[in-house]
């Protein structure tokens, strides 16, 4: 907590030892008028490119929210209009409850499926095991693929005649189940694909958050008697507590930002609408409506932003104490 | 530790087997429908014995969707990207970690939260900004950043120096103070302590990070289809949808352009992977 709030000095000062903070002191003071200047330009254009292009957008987004603007002639057209894109979207907008419905239920399975599946892999692999990497890499595979590919691959499989699935299940020839064209069902058909390609980085955090686990802490509960199951519980898991934090935020993160698999299997329609689909259909699909658009865009970051700023507090807490 | 033949062993290796199967399944079916004929399938339908293997799609798909073409449209934005979004974030980084001046937090956690953001909410205002940004029609013929595989450029470098910022200074953090401080008593001014000294010996970040950030560079689908509105211009990724009306409903087609396209970043996969995993462990658990 205290991070965020106490002035940024005590917090640069990472290494601990009394001489290496007064050595930094006097660098600090002692740059020449050049080495300021050449470390201005370095921290400078950096940073005037990422608060333009990510942060001027972002807050962009939030301002165009309340105006009414279809993008025809310049700034001064803009008409503003207070909430009532807000009110508009949550009262007469057919498409916005069932698309934070299906965002809701994209980070509720995501959260669950192949975070317990990620860690279980990572408990079984964290060991000496013969083939060990062997199993680490083919679980690793399906993270360098893009959704956009996924979607594609998966469509493979899914399809109600030719699927893979179907086959398997043996209702191909009698009863197809159209996987990805009924709406009931379309939604877990692809969060079954996205949850495939997410396990893997799941176990891969959880596994370098084992290998960071003091094995005495182990050898210590097993001398006091604890049985494997009690051990992981009560001792292996609290000790997680960072990399739960980090697999909270980038499962959220990334569930929000699902977008190419559902463009790709059918434009994010019938079943699989999501707001990020919503926002973007604003400005290549039939309407552009920026106002609106940005208003939805809004949506979509307040329900990031509290996982944003736990994370951020997780992170430069530590950055406090180390 | 010695490999004992356990039957909890045996069971834990015929688990991993099979998960691991299930895994690849999905790349295995592809591989499988690409390498059929049209006539096999269309007469046996996909789930059977193939009566014989064949490259041929993957010839028919590499000549029919023009995949060259599409290949080299997203090296000319992944290859400048991945070069200028390492080069800024490690400068940023060098000045973040190893100076302390007043907006030394604020900076790192303006760089790690930009990065969090769902690129929706940056999407619109940015998709107007670049329509409003002429260019000479040197840069790009539409006259404007909209458009322009320069933009593309742009946007990766700003968007993605948010999350190499955050691992190059938790990186940078780890080397010992005395060595920019000796190089400084040299003589050596800002700029060669961070080239010479610092950059140097963030190789292994510096690789694990490029070869993350091709992957996701490569890999990405909404920036260019937004913010590229002629199809000739558009990245791979980004392509996919048209190859998908290219290829009609041939499947093996299908199956043999989408592993085409996924090649290259198998290839780094196979090729990099103590890379790519080294560097999202490096942005997730610190140093």
């Amino acid at each position: 907590m205290t991070a965020l709030q106490s002035p940024p000095e005590p917090a640069g000062t990472s290494a601990p030892s009394p001489t290496s903070r007064r050595g930094r002191r006097r660098r600090a003071t002692a740059l020449a008028p050049r080495d300021k200047l050449v470390l201005g330009l370095m921290l400078g254009i950096p940073s005037l490119a990422h608060v333009a292009l990510v942060w001027v957008p972002t807050l962009g987004s939030v301002g165009l929210s309340f105006s009414s603007w279809d993008g025809i002639g310049g700034f001064a057209d803009i008409e503003w209009v207070g909430f009532q894109n807000y009110v508009d979207i949550f009262t007469r907008y057919p498409r916005f409850w069932p698309a934070l419905q299906h965002n809701l239920i994209w980070l509720l399975f995501l959260l669950v499926v192949p975070t317990v599946a990620g860690l279980l892999l990572a408990v079984l692999l964290d060991r000496q095991l013969r083939f060990g990497r062997i199993y680490q890499s083919a679980l690793y595979l399906p993270m360098v693929l893009s959704l956009a590919l996924v979607g594609f691959i998966w469509q493979l499989i899914y399809q109600p005649e030719q699927g893979l699935l179907n086959n398997v299940l043996g209702t191909a020839a009698s009863d197809p189940v159209n996987w990805l064209g009924d709406p009931d069902i379309n939604l877990y058909a692809v969060l079954v694909a996205a949850g495939w390609r997410h396990t893997g980085y799941i176990m891969l955090l959880y596994l370098a958050g084992l290998k960071s686990v003091d094995p005495a802490l182990k050898e210590a509960a097993a001398l006091d008697g604890a049985n494997a199951w009690q051990t992981f519980f009560r001792v292996t898991f609290p000790v997680l507590k960072p990399v739960n934090v980090v697999v909270l935020v980038v499962t959220v993160i990334e569930g929000l930002r699902a977008f190419d698999i559902v463009y790709v299997i059918n434009k994010g329609r019938n079943g699989l609408e999501l707001l990020s689909v919503l926002v973007t259909d604003n400005i290549i699909g039939e309407s552009s409506r920026i106002g609106w658009g940005s208003a939805l865009a809004v949506v979509l970051l307040l329900i990031s932003l509290g996982f944003i700023i736990t994370y951020l507090f997780q992170v430069f807490r530590e950055e406090d104490r180390t | 530790m010695t490999f004992a033949f356990r039957p909890a062993r045996i069971a834990l290796h015929v688990f991993l087997v099979l998960t691991c199967l299930a895994t690849l399944a999905p790349l295995l079916w592809a591989l499988y429908a690409s390498l059929r004929t049209y006539d096999d399938t269309a007469r046996n339908g996909y789930f059977s014995i193939a009566e014989s293997l064949t490259l041929d799609n993957f010839a028919s798909a590499w000549t029919q969707a023009d995949l060259p073409h599409y290949y080299l449209n997203t090296l000319i934005v992944t290859l400048p990207a991945v070069v200028l979004v390492l080069l800024l974030s490690s400068m940023v980084a060098y000045g973040v970690s190893r100076y302390s001046f007043r907006f030394n937090l604020v900076l790192l956690v303006l760089f790690t939260a930009g990065n969090l953001l769902p690129q929706q909410v940056i999407v619109t205002p940015l998709y107007r900004l670049y329509l409003l940004t002429p260019l000479p029609s040197w840069l790009s013929d539409s006259g404007l950043l909209l458009d322009s595989q320069l933009g593309l450029v742009l946007i990766h470098v700003a968007f993605q120096s948010g999350f190499c910022v955050f691992v190059l200074s938790n990186y940078m953090k780890t080397i010992p103070h005395e060595l920019g401080e000796a190089a400084r008593v040299d003589g050596a001014g800002v700029f060669r302590q961070y080239w010479q000294v610092i950059l140097p010996l963030c190789r292994p970040a510096l690789a694990a990070l490029a070869t993350l950030e091709f992957t996701w560079i490569y890999n990405d689908f909404l920036w260019a289809l937004v913010l590229i509105q002629t199809g000739d211009k558009m990245p791979i990724t980004s392509a996919l949808q048209n190859l998908k009306g290219t290829f009609f409903v041939d499947n093996n087609l299908v199956a043999a352009g989408s592993l085409l396209v996924a090649l290259p970043t198998l290839v780094v996969f196979f090729t990099l992977q103590r890379q790519f995993i080294g560097g999202l462990t490096l942005g997730s658990t610190k140093g």
